[in-house]
């Protein structure tokens, strides 16, 4: 799928910033910085995925700055962002 | 027992943290909002903020309400597709002015609950922020059988009559009073503006008194600092509810008897007292100063 | 045989017999200097490489500093890095408590000026840096009860004490406060600092306002104090009510303070003449402003407040509400000025503070206190030590001692911060131990203790939710998910002392 880079989320508590950037290599490449990693690295990690996929993108460079985000908001920021990165919106026109 | 509505928290739509913990304040109902709090820039993310909160987070019994954008705007529609299939309890209309827009996003929600198979689940209400809103209180009030309730949007409204807020709240009578009145003759809910000053407590305090002497059922809020204030005014006094008891009691005992007449102290009891009795019974039920097992 | 003359003989046979010399009349000058000029300057009096020369500082000793200045402390910084400068090497550092501001000791560490640490807590950069393994020796955390007995009972011996204070004069005559026009600091009671002015072999005041002798009232004796040492700044006082001591705006700190008040209110010990003490943390402080009213409506005062003393508790005793405030640390400047200028507000020692041993320890006294956690586990215990992450970032207080020795233990704490669980299977680090902790107050609900029903009966009684800790650990994770177990290492990194003196816990390293 085509890619432009993009941005979605906050830096604030409870809330994760997403980018998303097109990529070279093959893959989702997941670069994680969290105030929770040690407890919730993986957690974030495969939720950024499944949700990725789920909507079609499986090649992306993602950075994530997360700060405490639960998962649903992991879901909803990784989504906006890559509706902001593809150009085509989950909701109809 | 029916739906306590005595305050309506104000929770901006692209704030995780402050959706989060809303619940733990226990206001009558959240309004995740995604009109005047969330930037144009911001409408997308913030509408998928509140599709996955709604759809995960656990409000326990709390009412969850969406104030969607105006449909007039490129975002309204989007917004009631996700709110709906997020399962919201009530679509919140902003700078509603007429019953043709409260029919119009009534077609909105049910093509979408046609299609999730769960037609006239979701419920409407309509804020009334200017003249033209006010002076059709009740053509909106009653315009669609999802509506649950209307309320008062001051800010506008004050600036469409040419004044501002006065503490006492004189300018505002005439919408107040034409709300809770169309509310009422409608069968709905009748809900206040919001007073955003949050340091001065006694001001909202009197503002509260006013509300509820007026009829209203409740009011919205944009901090939980508010909500014991309002709570603490609408909790029914001893006597009121000593009173409502018997009137309970009453009616029990004429439903054991067979009988249609309920009398207490050996005077007929008629249907407003019965009204009345079973909402403080409510108002005082919600605010714990009686319990489920002392209603006899 | 009646004049002097005559008795002199006299005088010298009873000196010889009792192996004295007889007084010698010699034409001996009398110092006429006006005693206004004397009262500026005392012998006592020197640069801080001087006293620390005189005092006999050697490698591998202790030295010791207090935390009444909190983030805005100078001393700590000041003094180590000039020990650096004079090239002491491993010194064993004993504060009552360290903060953010000093993480310039990671460098001391790292150089091997300092190779052991004492203290109740650690925060910041040096906690993170510790908790990774940065020292070879295990950091000591005692509690503050339990540091002044350590001191006391010389378990814990201090070779030097360099303490900060806002007003000294030349003898060591020392304040937490000022009474001159020239003040540049205040942080109140020195309460911590006490046990180490009276117990550590030499004594050194780091004043920021020198004043005439005499400074009395006093709180540090010129009989304790061996070098006065004048210097530009001890501390920012400002920085004084950050960080954990806060007055919070939070909704949810007044949420849980709200609940808090009514626990206590609806407890069965709030009655006319009760004590209380509020614990650091922005909830457990605000909770004493929600009994105010409470006890106006039923005319209940109490007999004092205890602890770190805030301008809360101090308009409530000026208010009447509050007969006495008994204070080893000074929260604010509103309760640093109180300390200052009223009687009733009365300064302790750690000792008398919180001292297991001590039989006057004003925690024995105490009804009610209300207290923070990091981590509560279902079997009650309290972590107020070391995050979740495993990285050390707190400290531990009085909590321990008040939590034992209160006849109601109530820990107020969030059930989640962020998506950091509060209440948990096992806490992290033991710190309180379960059986002295009774009420664990949540934005979910209320935990009560098993061993006393009869609060739980009360509290239900007066309308409030009370649930299990296993139903609020339940709910945390239902909504963030199953934490992963977290990664540490087999290094020891500290030890956690009981106020017994036995080991309670230990604090192993964490690995990237």
């Amino acid at each position: 799928m085509e890619l432009k880079q993009a941005t979605a989320g906050t830096m604030e508590s409870g809330d994760i910033m997403i980018q998303i950037a097109p990529c070279e290599k093959e893959g989702l490449n997941i670069d994680l910085q969290s105030s929770v990693a040690y407890q919730f690295g993986d957690q974030i990690r495969k939720v950024i995925v499944e949700t990725l996929e789920g909507l079609g993108i499986t090649r992306a460079e993602v950075h994530a700055t997360d700060k405490g985000a639960l998962d649903c908001t992991i879901r909803a920021r990784v989504t906006a962002a890559a509706v902001r990165a593809t150009g085509k919106d989950v909701w109809k026109d | 027992m029916k739906r306590l509505r005595r305050t309506m928290m104000f929770v901006p739509g692209n704030n995780p943290g402050m959706m989060q913990d809303a619940y733990i304040y226990h206001p009558d109902s959240i309004m995740l909002d995604l009109e005047d709090s969330v930037t144009m820039a911001e409408k997308d993310a913030a509408r998928l903020l509140v599709y996955n909160a709604l759809k995960t987070i656990d409000y326990g019994t709390t009412e969850m309400v969406v104030r969607i954008n105006p449909l007039n705007t490129p975002y309204g529609k989007k917004d009631i597709e996700a709110v709906v299939k997020a399962g919201v309890d009530v679509i919140r209309m902003p700078k509603t002015e007429t019953a043709e827009e409260v029919i119009e996003v009534e077609r909105e929600i049910e093509k979408v609950e046609q299609e999730l198979g769960c037609v006239g689940r979701t419920q409407i209400m309509a804020a009334l922020e200017s003249t033209l809103g006010v002076v059709n209180a009740y053509a909106i009030a009653t315009a669609s059988k999802r509506m649950m309730g209307i309320a008062l949007g001051a800010e506008d409204y004050c600036a469409n009559l040419k004044t501002q807020r006065s503490p006492e709240g004189m300018e505002l009578l005439m919408a107040r009073q034409t709300i809770v009145v169309a509310a009422r003759a409608a069968g709905i809910d009748a809900l206040d503006t919001v007073y955003s000053n949050l340091n001065d407590m006694e001001t909202f305090r009197k503002e509260v008194e006013l509300i509820h002497q007026l009829g209203f059922d409740g009011k919205s809020i944009i901090n939980p600092r508010q909500i014991e204030i309002i709570n603490e005014v609408f909790t029914p006094t001893q006597k009121a509810i000593d009173k409502a008891l018997a009137v309970i009691a009453a009616i029990k005992e004429a439903e054991k008897k067979g009988s249609g007449v309920i009398a207490v102290n050996g005077k007929m009891v008629d249907r407003p007292v019965v009204i009345r009795a079973q909402r403080v019974i409510d108002l005082a039920l919600a605010s714990g100063v009686i319990k489920q097992e002392d209603i006899a | 045989m009646s004049t002097l003359n005559e008795r002199h003989t006299l005088a010298e046979q009873v000196a010889q017999a009792m192996g004295k010399s007889v007084y010698n009349n010699v034409e001996a000058h009398k110092d006429i200097t006006p005693r206004l000029e004397l009262q500026q300057k005392s012998p006592k009096l020197m640069t801080l490489e001087e006293a620390i020369r005189h005092s006999g500082l050697k490698d591998g000793m202790t030295i010791s500093f207090h935390h009444h200045f909190r983030g805005g402390d100078k001393v700590v910084n000041m003094v180590v890095d000039k020990l650096a400068e004079m090239g002491f090497k491993n010194l064993h550092l004993a504060a009552s408590s360290l903060q953010d501001v000093h993480e310039p000791l990671i460098e001391h560490i790292r150089n091997g000026v300092i190779t052991e640490i004492s203290t109740s807590g650690l925060r910041g950069e040096l906690a993170k840096e510790i908790s990774h393994g940065l020292m070879e020796k295990p950091v000591v955390f005692r509690s503050h009860g339990g540091r002044g007995e350590a001191i006391a009972s010389g378990e814990l011996h201090i070779d030097v004490a360099f303490l900060g204070a806002s007003s000294s004069d030349p003898l060591g005559n020392a304040c937490g406060y000022s009474r001159s026009e020239n003040a540049k600091s205040i942080c109140g009671s020195l309460g911590y600092a006490l046990p180490d002015a009276h117990y550590a072999d030499k004594v050194v005041i780091l004043t920021d306002d020198l004043v005439p002798y005499p400074n009395t009232p006093n709180s540090i004796s010129e009989h304790d104090v061996d070098y006065v040492v004048e210097v530009e700044s001890v501390g920012d006082s400002s920085k004084i009510a950050s960080g954990a001591i806060r007055d919070t705006k939070n909704p949810r700190d007044i949420l849980l303070a709200q609940q808090a008040a009514k626990v206590i209110v609806n407890s069965g010990y709030f009655k006319n003449g009760f004590s209380i003490q509020t614990g650091s943390g922005g909830a457990s402080l605000a909770a004493v402003k929600y009994i105010r009213q409470s006890m106006i409506d039923q005319d209940i005062k109490a007999s004092f407040a205890l602890g770190g003393i805030t301008a809360h508790m101090v308009k409530m005793h000026e208010e009447g509400l509050i007969e006495r405030l008994i204070d080893v640390q000074s929260f604010d400047k509103v309760a640093a000025e109180s300390l200052k200028n009223d009687s009733k507000h009365k300064e302790v020692s750690a000792c008398e503070y919180a001292s297991m041993n001590e039989q006057g320890a004003a925690t024995h006294y105490l009804d009610i206190v209300i207290l923070s956690a990091l981590e509560v586990d279902v079997n009650f215990n309290v972590n107020v030590l070391v995050g979740s992450d495993g990285i050390i970032r707190g400290a531990i207080g009085g909590h321990p001692d008040t939590a034992e020795d209160s006849a109601l233990s109530i820990i107020v704490c969030p059930l989640l911060r962020g998506r950091i669980p509060c209440v948990v299977n096992e806490v992290t680090t033991l710190i309180t131990p379960g059986r002295t902790v009774d009420v664990v107050v949540t934005e979910y609900g209320i935990a009560v203790n098993p061993a006393r029903p009869e609060i739980a009966e009360r509290l239900k009684a007066a309308g409030l939710k009370i649930v299990t800790l296993e139903e609020l650990r339940d709910r945390a994770l239902s909504v963030i998910g199953n934490p992963a177990p977290l990664p540490f290492g087999d290094k020891v990194v500290g030890v956690v002392m009981n106020r017994d003196g036995s080991v309670m816990d230990v604090i192993k390293n964490i690995v990237e």
